[in-house]
Order: structure tokens, then C-alpha cells, then sequence
């Protein structure tokens, strides 16, 4: 038997053993909690831990989709997309100072934009670099893209304050050998990221610029909106137009790329985890018709000199919208991801700018003068409140009421009829006629005003559009209330939305009549109304987007338009409007004969032009046309701010689009001396 | 002509025997660090630090083969001179030593550098030990205590100007383990505790009260940080984060080459001060419970010798260097599972490095020559036969 060694140790005093139990139990109990706790991190809550681990090392990049292409009907391209390297900064490596800087400023600049127009005073200034070594940092990369500190820092305090978490965009399409000199020296750079990314090219520029819209990141507002359910934070999205109106489809869907991270966020080569394809955006192909757009386009820029103003033409039977132009224009391409400096700024929204990104044709809102006048016609004549042979002596002036009115020039026309009444354009006719509507209760010219589409949206596929006005006795005292609650609450004297004294009276129905007197509407809705005259009486609805097409453009989806609203005119009412609309043109005392004077016969050119009052500017020139051609029927609306008569600027210009649809050569212009006030 | 013969202190020195418990936890250990630090360096360094480990390994080893033939009791003699060579480590490094990560920790030499703290708390056991041997008779006395203390003290002093609080603890903790061994009363120790509950209110609430810092901000923080982890990489919190998810993910077998925390750096020092979390990673819980079982297998071993030494001082070297090592395991994998602060205390044996591998080796060896001399002696006296 062997004995163990251990058990025949030399005795040792009582105390020690004492002793060294005592350590021995106390090494026992440390050992026994530091196991216990590797039991309880690595088989108790090991998954979790091991999920950390994952998440630790996983970066997800998104991988951004192309956009989908907007072509015209005959597939031209209008907006496309081009890859660029972008410069940026992951705001995440910048210290929280800054963010919360970037709020703070952005909650102010907000402020200042809720103030009047005018008052608003200096723009809000950027802050100051908060710290010397973040100085230090915005001069390095700032040395590297040629910019100094301070635009680095007011760069990412104006993007921080707009999408707050979204990587701040410093440069796009930078030099080669700076971003070789950036992607060398990572680690000197810290935060700063160079990516491939597309960006909205439009290759026609100021072409229909309002129409397309612009592309941004999604805001947090928009991200907890229905419509952008599901969509990432960061992923671009259409802000405006028809960018927005068809984002669904444009837009894609972003994948995802997975790569390896290490702790200091270098890129490990060993990832090896799938990524997730993008899936490019959808084509829409649109009813514009490219070549039309730029006739129209190019004749409001002649003709209007750089006054705003705006056109539409359509298709009066479908709806289908072949060009529709606001001026003034700007490029979309400098908004394309750029970073926006303060003269961009400025030059989009700056008092001076005139709001060119505004589409005046749908959302602008002005009385439109003559043009309402068959309007006016029809809800007299289907009311059965006047005999289709009814006629008026025009003396030139009238008194109603106590009021005196007068044609423009004072001119006496003496007896009118239907036909004479558009031809010539007698206000004293429509005067006479809303007179007379003002003591009917069905309120018939209002009544058919708005069953032709005006007082509300069209229903066009662009975001923005207004509903104008229809004035009434209802209205006159909505617009009182709107006064009376303005002056309480902001606690002023006079709002000017109205005059709390007024009354709906006879003068105001017989403004009314004359498409004045607090009637407003938009180009589009003037081209709606008389594409219902072209057509025989259908509401349309218009709209610019055709079909969704895959990339080669096959058709995988077509566009649902809301049916056109029938409205029931009858023949008799339609021949006597469309008589003095194709007179108006056409006949001898037309106010726009002068202006197609050289078209074949072919093409009937049935046009009423208007001038419309609208102080404290100047008159606004107004012209809404059709040609009821067989095969390519036409409407067009258009009107020039401050552009003087109808026949001065608006007619020609709708002469022109006309020319280039039906290919005529025509001057489309009047000597000064045939142009007459309407 | 005969051959030439060993001379019989020789040949009796080699026939001493030797732990075979002891050798094996030391010799498991060693390999397990190897692997470790091979699993730690990113490829290209693997060889250069493995190799490096390696070599301290076989001269630790060497060194403490020598030691454990030979008789530590005339170290007795020499306390103090091991007492000023300590000290000398010390102010050498203080005066001339390079700086690295915020700490004057060591000297450099061309293939080696120095780290005196870690050598010095081997020579304070055996310094201190001669010194309590010395006052065997006169334990109860404060003068005693006071004075081992004070030995402790003056040198954990030293390192904590480095600043290297790890090692002044265990400094302050090897004295109490030896005075604890030598049997000091328990009435002292219950005044020694009450003087550090004064102490500690002092350095931590009374003297930042009055602007006195006697604690850098990153030690306080350190001590702190376990209760309340972050996110910052840069902090202290962080890296105890990173640890625990390190060891965490290896569940019970652990992830072997996907260990991601290591190998992307996600887990901080991992060579050194969070080289069990590397175990624990990578092997797993049956890696981290074997390198913990090899320990306690130390530990008991240790433990064991003591009781076996031939005189109070091998008893007392013995029970130093038990607490030495016990202490410093479970702070440092305290440390790395997350229940012990950041200290920057080394876990013996494992952490890369040769002022550590071999100071511990060099205990290895005291610790079997105390065995050995044990077991001679009591065979001397009759109660084992020689082997």
C-alpha cells in the first residue's frame, strides 16, 4: 500500500492550520464566484452576448437604388440619374455639442421663416465652432476640398438641423486625387465617408422644373407618415411634383450591403454575409410631350421677358396633359444633393427670386378677367335665367345700382348678342347678365362655375395644387369671420382679408361676371373648363403621368385616372359658346383675330383672351383656347403677370404652342394697333 | 582514471524531489498562454509574439528549475539585500523607465523590458518573510505589524507614482497575507481594517472635498466604471463591456476561429490585461473553467507546500506567494467577467509579457524548492523515507 506523502507532513501548530483553512477558504469562495459568474455569462445569457458580439462587428450600409427615370410620351428622357462621389460626414463622430447646436439653430431659422415677409430681418447666423479640436478637424478637411472651417461647420449645422442623424453632405463629385487623398488617409479624417450615390440629373434643366419636383432624404415628419411606411430613414425620397406624386413607384428599394467592422470601424475584407440587391426605381413615362414643353416653354420665355406667368396644354378629351411650363424656372440639378450654401439659398427663396420653384399653372391663384366670360354664358343660358337670342344694348357705360360700369376704353359696342359678346369681349353684356343672376336664389353663374371645375382641385397627380375661389354671399362671409378672428387673434387693427362693412351685393355678382370680384382660379382649371366646352360638356381630370414602365419601357402598369364628370350642357348652349369663342379668333371684331390672322383654315382656333385687374400689379394678360381637332384635339391656358392685355402676351404665346403641335407657321403676333383691350 | 563525479551537494541537490501537481498546473498554464497569445495577435504578429512568450516561458522555467534545487532558507540572510534590490527596481524604473499607455511601468533593454514592479512584489514576500521570521517571538507587538506594514508601503508607495495602483495593491495585500501566515493577532488586523475604512473615506469623499486628488481621475473612473458600463469606446466602461461580451459569446464551447471580439479588436488589450477573455471567447466555458481550475490547482498546491515548509520562513514565502497569485487571478478575471474594476493587474502566468511570466515562474520555483526541502527534511527526520 502507498502512503501518500501529504499525510506524513511534520505537525504544525494549531494556529496555523488555523490560519491557512482560513485562506483556504477564502481562495475557495473566490473561485466559486468567478465560476459562477462564467456560468452565468457564457451558459446562462451566452446567446445574448453572442448576439452583441454579432451586432459589434456587422456595419449595414444601404446600398441606394437607382431612382426610376421620368420620359415623355414618345420616351425622351426628362430626368435621369448619375452616379456621383459624395463627400460626407457621419454625424455620429461628431461630438453631441453639435447636434444640439444644429436643433437649436434650426428651431430659430424656423422662427424666422413663420415671420411676415420682410420683417424677417438678417438670416439666422451660424454658431460659432464649438471646440478648438473640432476647428482643427473642419480646417483639415476643409484644407483638402478648398473650403474654410466655417462653411465646413455652417454645412453641417444647416443638414444636421434638417434631417438630424442623415450624414452631412460636404462635396459632391470632388476632384480624383482628393478623393484618393481622402481614402489614403482615412484614419486623419475621422467620419468622413466617401460613397457612391446617384443623384437626380435633369438633362433639360430649367425644362419644366416645377413639374418634376426634387429628391431628398426623408424627413422625421415624413417618416411617420402612412404613405412612407416601410421606408427607411435616409432613403431618398421625392419632396415635390411629380417626383412626390410618384415616389412609389420611382422610388426602389434601397439594399442593403453588410460588411465587417473592426472596433476602430475599418473595413474587415472577411465578411462574406449576403447583401441584399437594391431594386431600381420604376420608369414613368408622362403625357408631356417634350417637344411641345419646349416650344411652350421657350415662347412664355420670349414672350413674357422674364415676367412670371405660367401655361398648360391638354388633351381636352383625356385629360392628359401635353406641356405645362411656370416661369420663372430654376435648375433642379444644383438642389440634386448639393450642399445648399445661403445664395442658393436666396435664389430659390429670396425676396427677390419671384418663387420659382412655385408652379404657377396649378397652384397659383388670380382672377382670370375676360377668359370667364363663356363661363359666365353658360350658367346664364343652362339656368334658362336668359333667352339664347337675348340681346343687350352696349352704350359703352352703365349704371347698376348706384355703381357706374364701363367697358375697357369705354367703348360703346350697341347691340350685342351671345356671339358679339365673346367676339368683341362687351363687359357691359356680362354686367347685364350678372345683374340679373345676382336676383336669381340658384346663384346660376357660381353654380356652373364650380360644376366646371373651378373652387376646387382639379384632382391634376402633382402635389400643391390650389382650389381657387367662387365668390358668393357665403363666401363674402367667411372671408368677414376670417377677418374678424384674424384681428382678434393677432390683435391688429386691419388683416385686409376683408372689409368687415361690406355686403354680398349686385356689384359684386356682376364683377363675378367678369371672372373679377374675388374670383380666383388657376390656369389649370381655366383649361379644364374649356376643354368641358371642346368636349361637350365633361369634366376631366387632368393628369401627367401616362404609364409605369419597366426600364425598356413595357408598360407594367398604367396610370388610373378619375373619370371625367358629365356634365349635361346642352347642344344649343355649347354652339352659342363655342360660336363666340371660334369669333373671338376668328371674326372680324375678334380680340384675337389679329393674332392667328395667318392660320389655315384647317385648324379653328376657338380663343377668349382677359385681362384681369389686379392691383396693387398690373394687368394680368390671360388667353385659354382650344382647337377642335379630330384627331389631336388641344387646349391651352396661359397668362403673364403684369403682361398687359390678353392679346399682348398670353395670346401669343397660346399661339405659338398651338403652331408647334399643329406644326403652322404662324407669326402668332398683332400689330401694336389691332390690339385691344378686352 | 575515473571519470569526473558530481560533487554530492550536487547530486543530492538533483535527486530533491519535486510537485508533480505544482509543475503541471505551471506547464498548463504556460500552454494555455501560449494559445491565448497566439489568438489575441492579428496573423502577421502571431509568430513574433508567441515566440516572445514562448522564450520567457523556457527561461522562466529554466530560472525556476534552478531555484526550486536549491535551499531558499539562505535567502533568509540576504532579506536585505532582496529588500534593497526591490526598492532599487523601483526608483531605477521611476528615474529611468519609458513611458507606456500613461505609466512608467518598466525600462526598456534592447530585447527586453523591465517592469521592476512585478519582479519587486516577488522580493517583497521574500523580504518581508525574513523580516516576520526575524520578529517570530514578538508578533503580538504593534511595533510588528506597523512595521511590515510600513515595508509594504513604502514601495507600494513608489509604484503608485508610476502610477501602477495594481501593483502597490498587491504590495499592501502580499504584506497582510504574511502577516495574517505569521499569525499577527486578530485584534490587529480589526484595527487595520478600521484604519482603512478611515483611509478610504478620506482619499475618496474628504480629500477631493478639500481639492486634494489623491486618485487621478482615470483610476477613480476605473474604479467606478463596472457599476455602470458605456458606450464610449475611449471608456473604461467600454472595455469592461467589450470583455464581458467577449466571454459571453463564447457559451460553452466557444466560437474557436470566429471569436470576432479579439480578432477585430473589439476587445481591448487583449494580450495583456484582457487576455482571459480571449480564453473565454475562444474556448469557451471549458477553456475558461480549465485555465480556472489550473489555478485553483495552483493555489491548492500552493496551500499544501505551505504546510509542508521545513521552517516559518518557507511557510511564509509560501503563504506570500499564494496570496500573491490568488489575489492577483481574481482581480484580473474579476476584471475581465466584470464584477472587479479595471486595475491593470496582470493575470499571472497568461498575460504576454516577460517581467510577469518570469517573476511568477521565479515564485514557481521558491515554491518547489520549499516543497523540496520540506520533503528532505522530514525524510531526514525519519517520518518520509527518501524517496
Amino acid at each position: 500500500m502507498i502512503r501518500r506523502p501529504e499525510d506524513r507532513v511534520p505537525a504544525i501548530s494549531p494556529r496555523l492550520a488555523l490560519r491557512i483553512a482560513v485562506l483556504g477558504f477564502v481562495a475557495l469562495g473566490l473561485f466559486a464566484l468567478i465560476f459562477f459568474r462564467l456560468w452565468y455569462l457564457q451558459v446562462l445569457t451566452g446567446d445574448q452576448y453572442l448576439a452583441e458580439a454579432r451586432d459589434n462587428r456587422v456595419r449595414e450600409l444601404r446600398i441606394q437604388a437607382p431612382r426610376g427615370e421620368i420620359v415623355d410620351r414618345n420616351d425622351s428622357t426628362l430626368v435621369t440619374n448619375r452616379q456621383a462621389i459624395v463627400v460626407s460626414l457621419d454625424p455620429s463622430r461628431l461630438p453631441e455639442e453639435v447636434r444640439l447646436m444644429a436643433a437649436d439653430w434650426g428651431q430659430r431659422a424656423g422662427q424666422r421663416e413663420t415671420r411676415p415677409e420682410g420683417e424677417r430681418g438678417e438670416p439666422e447666423p451660424i454658431p460659432e465652432i464649438p471646440a478648438a479640436e473640432l476647428r482643427e478637424r473642419y480646417e483639415r478637411i476643409g484644407r483638402v476640398l478648398e473650403l474654410d472651417a466655417q462653411e465646413v461647420h455652417a454645412r453641417v449645422i444647416r443638414s444636421l438641423a434638417v434631417v438630424p442623424y442623415a450624414n452631412v453632405n460636404l462635396a459632391i463629385d470632388a476632384p480624383l486625387p482628393v478623393l484618393n487623398y481622402l481614402s489614403e488617409r482615412n484614419t486623419e479624417f475621422p467620419g468622413v465617408e466617401i460613397s457612391e450615390r446617384y443623384l437626380r440629373e435633369y438633362p433639360k434643366e430649367e425644362l419644366a422644373a416645377q413639374l418634376f419636383g426634387v429628391v431628398g432624404e426623408i424627413s422625421p415628419d415624413e417618416l411617420e407618415e402612412e404613405r412612407y411606411r416601410g421606408v427607411e430613414q435616409g432613403t431618398i425620397i421625392g419632396k415635390e411634383g411629380l417626383e412626390r406624386s410618384y415616389d412609389r413607384y420611382l422610388r426602389g428599394q434601397d439594399g442593403i450591403r453588410r460588411v465587417v467592422v473592426d472596433a476602430m470601424g475599418r473595413r474587415n475584407p472577411d465578411d462574406g454575409l449576403p447583401d441584399t440587391e437594391p431594386i431600381a426605381g420604376r420608369q414613368l413615362r408622362l403625357s408631356i410631350d417634350l417637344e411641345l414643353q419646349e416650344a411652350g416653354q421657350q415662347a412664355l420665355e420670349e414672350i413674357a421677358g422674364g415676367r412670371p406667368g405660367g401655361f398648360v396644354a391638354m388633351d381636352p378629351e383625356s385629360g392628359e396633359v401635353l406641356a405645362m411650363g411656370s416661369a420663372p424656372s430654376f435648375d433642379p440639378n444644383g438642389l440634386s444633393g448639393r450642399p445648399i450654401t445661403q445664395e442658393r439659398y436666396d435664389e430659390l427663396y429670396g425676396e427677390e427670386a419671384d418663387s420659382p420653384r412655385f408652379n404657377r399653372v396649378i397652384s397659383g391663384s388670380y382672377p382670370i378677367g375676360s377668359t370667364f366670360k363663356p363661363i359666365a354664358a353658360i350658367g346664364m343660358l343652362e339656368s334658362d335665367a336668359v333667352q339664347p337670342g337675348l340681346t343687350i344694348n352696349d352704350p359703352g357705360c352703365i349704371f347698376i345700382s348706384t355703381q357706374e360700369f364701363c367697358n375697357a376704353g369705354d367703348v360703346p359696342l350697341g347691340t350685342v348678342d351671345f356671339g358679339r359678346s365673346l367676339e368683341a369681349s362687351s363687359d357691359i353684356f356680362y354686367y347685364r347678365l350678372g345683374e340679373r343672376a345676382h336676383s336669381i336664389d340658384s346663384d346660376p353663374i357660381q353654380t356652373y362655375a364650380r360644376r366646371l371645375g373651378f373652387d376646387e382641385p382639379t384632382g391634376i397627380d402633382l402635389p400643391g395644387e390650389f382650389g381657387g375661389t367662387v365668390p358668393d354671399e357665403e363666401w363674402s362671409e367667411e372671408i368677414k369671420q376670417a377677418e374678424r378672428d384674424c384681428r382678434e387673434e393677432e390683435d391688429r387693427e386691419n388683416c385686409g382679408i376683408a372689409l368687415l362693412d361690406s355686403q354680398w351685393t349686385v356689384g359684386q355678382t356682376v364683377q363675378l361676371a367678369i371672372g373679377q370680384g374675388g374670383f380666383q382660379a388657376s390656369p389649370l382649371q381655366l383649361a379644364v373648363a374649356y376643354a368641358a366646352i371642346e368636349n361637350g360638356g365633361d369634366v376631366v381630370t387632368p393628369h401627367v403621368g401616362l404609364e409605369i414602365t419597366d426600364g425598356s419601357g413595357v408598360p407594367v402598369q398604367s396610370i388610373e385616372t378619375d373619370p371625367a364628370r358629365e356634365l349635361d350642357i346642352s347642344k344649343q348652349t355649347l354652339d352659342i359658346v363655342r360660336n363666340g369663342l371660334r369669333r373671338a379668333a376668328n371674326g372680324p371684331e375678334g380680340t384675337s383675330t389679329a393674332i392667328f390672322d395667318d392660320w389655315p383654315g384647317r385648324y379653328t382656333v376657338h380663343g377668349k383672351t382677359g385681362t384681369a385687374q389686379r392691383p396693387p400689379s398690373g394687368d394680368q394678360s390671360w388667353y385659354a383656347a382650344y382647337v377642335p381637332d379630330r384627331e389631336r384635339p388641344l387646349v391651352v391656358a396661359a397668362t403673364v403677370e403684369n403682361g398687359g392685355f390678353g392679346a399682348e402676351t398670353a395670346a401669343p404665346i397660346v399661339c405659338q404652342i398651338m403652331a408647334g403641335w399643329y406644326d403652322v407657321d404662324s407669326e402668332c403676333t398683332a400689330a401694336a394697333s389691332e390690339i385691344v383691350d378686352d | 582514471m575515473e571519470p569526473p563525479r558530481p560533487t554530492t551537494a550536487l547530486r543530492s541537490a538533483l535527486r530533491l524531489p519535486f510537485d508533480p501537481l505544482l509543475a503541471l498546473a505551471v506547464v498548463g498554464l504556460s500552454v494555455c498562454s501560449l494559445l491565448a497569445v497566439r489568438a489575441s495577435s492579428p496573423g502577421d504578429l502571431q509568430n513574433f509574439y508567441v515566440s516572445r512568450q514562448a522564450a520567457y516561458f523556457l527561461l522562466g522555467l529554466i530560472l525556476a528549475v534552478l531555484i526550486s534545487r536549491l535551499d531558499y532558507s539562505r535567502l533568509r540572510e540576504l532579506k536585505y539585500g532582496v529588500y534593497t534590490l526591490m526598492m532599487g527596481g523601483i526608483v531605477a524604473v521611476l528615474a529611468f523607465g519609458s513611458i507606456s499607455r500613461g505609466s512608467r511601468l518598466s525600462i526598456e533593454f534592447p530585447f527586453f523590458s523591465f517592469q521592476a514592479s512585478e519582479l519587486g512584489k516577488l522580493l517583497l514576500v521574500v523580504a518581508l518573510a525574513g523580516f516576520l521570521v526575524d520578529r517570530a517571538r514578538r508578533l503580538d507587538e504593534r511595533d510588528t505589524t506597523a512595521r511590515t506594514l510600513l515595508l509594504a508601503l513604502v514601495p507600494a508607495a513608489l509604484v503608485m507614482i508610476a502610477p501602477d495602483l495594481g501593483s502597490a495593491t498587491v504590495y499592501v495585500v502580499v504584506a497582510l497575507a504574511l502577516l495574517f501566515v505569521a499569525g499577527t493577532s486578530w485584534k490587529h488586523f480589526a484595527a487595520l481594517a478600521g484604519l482603512a475604512g478611515v483611509a478610504v473615506v478620506l482619499v475618496l469623499v474628504a480629500a477631493p472635498a478639500v481639492g486634494v486628488n489623491v486618485l487621478e481621475d482615470y483610476q477613480t473612473e476605473r474604479f467606478t466604471a463596472f457599476l455602470n458600463p458605456s458606450q464610449d469606446p475611449a471608456d473604461a466602461g467600454y472595455q469592461q463591456a467589450q470583455s464581458q461580451v467577449a466571454i459571453g459569446s463564447g457559451q460553452k464551447v466557444g466560437r474557436g476561429e470566429l471569436a470576432t471580439q479579439t480578432r477585430l479588436d473589439f476587445l481591448p488589450e487583449a494580450r495583456t490585461d484582457f487576455i482571459y477573455a480571449v480564453v473565454g471567447e475562444r474556448w469557451g466555458f471549458v477553456g475558461a473553467g480549465l485555465v480556472l481550475s489550473l489555478y485553483a490547482l495552483l493555489i491548492w498546491r500552493g496551500l499544501r507546500i505551505l504546510t509542508m515548509a521545513k521552517n516559518l520562513f518557507g511557510a511564509l514565502i509560501a503563504g506570500g506567494i499564494v496570496a500573491m497569485v490568488l489575489f492577483q487571478v481574481f482581480i484580473n478575471v474579476g476584471m475581465n467577467v466584470g464584477i472587479m474594476p479595471i486595475t491593470g493587474i496582470a493575470l499571472p502566468l497568461m498575460t504576454y509579457g516577460g517581467s510577469s511570466v518570469i517573476s511568477n515562474l521565479l515564485a514557481v520555483g521558491l515554491l518547489q524548492s520549499i516543497y523540496a526541502q520540506g520533503r528532505a527534511t522530514a525524510a531526514r527526520k525519519g517520518r518520509v523515507p527518501a524517496a
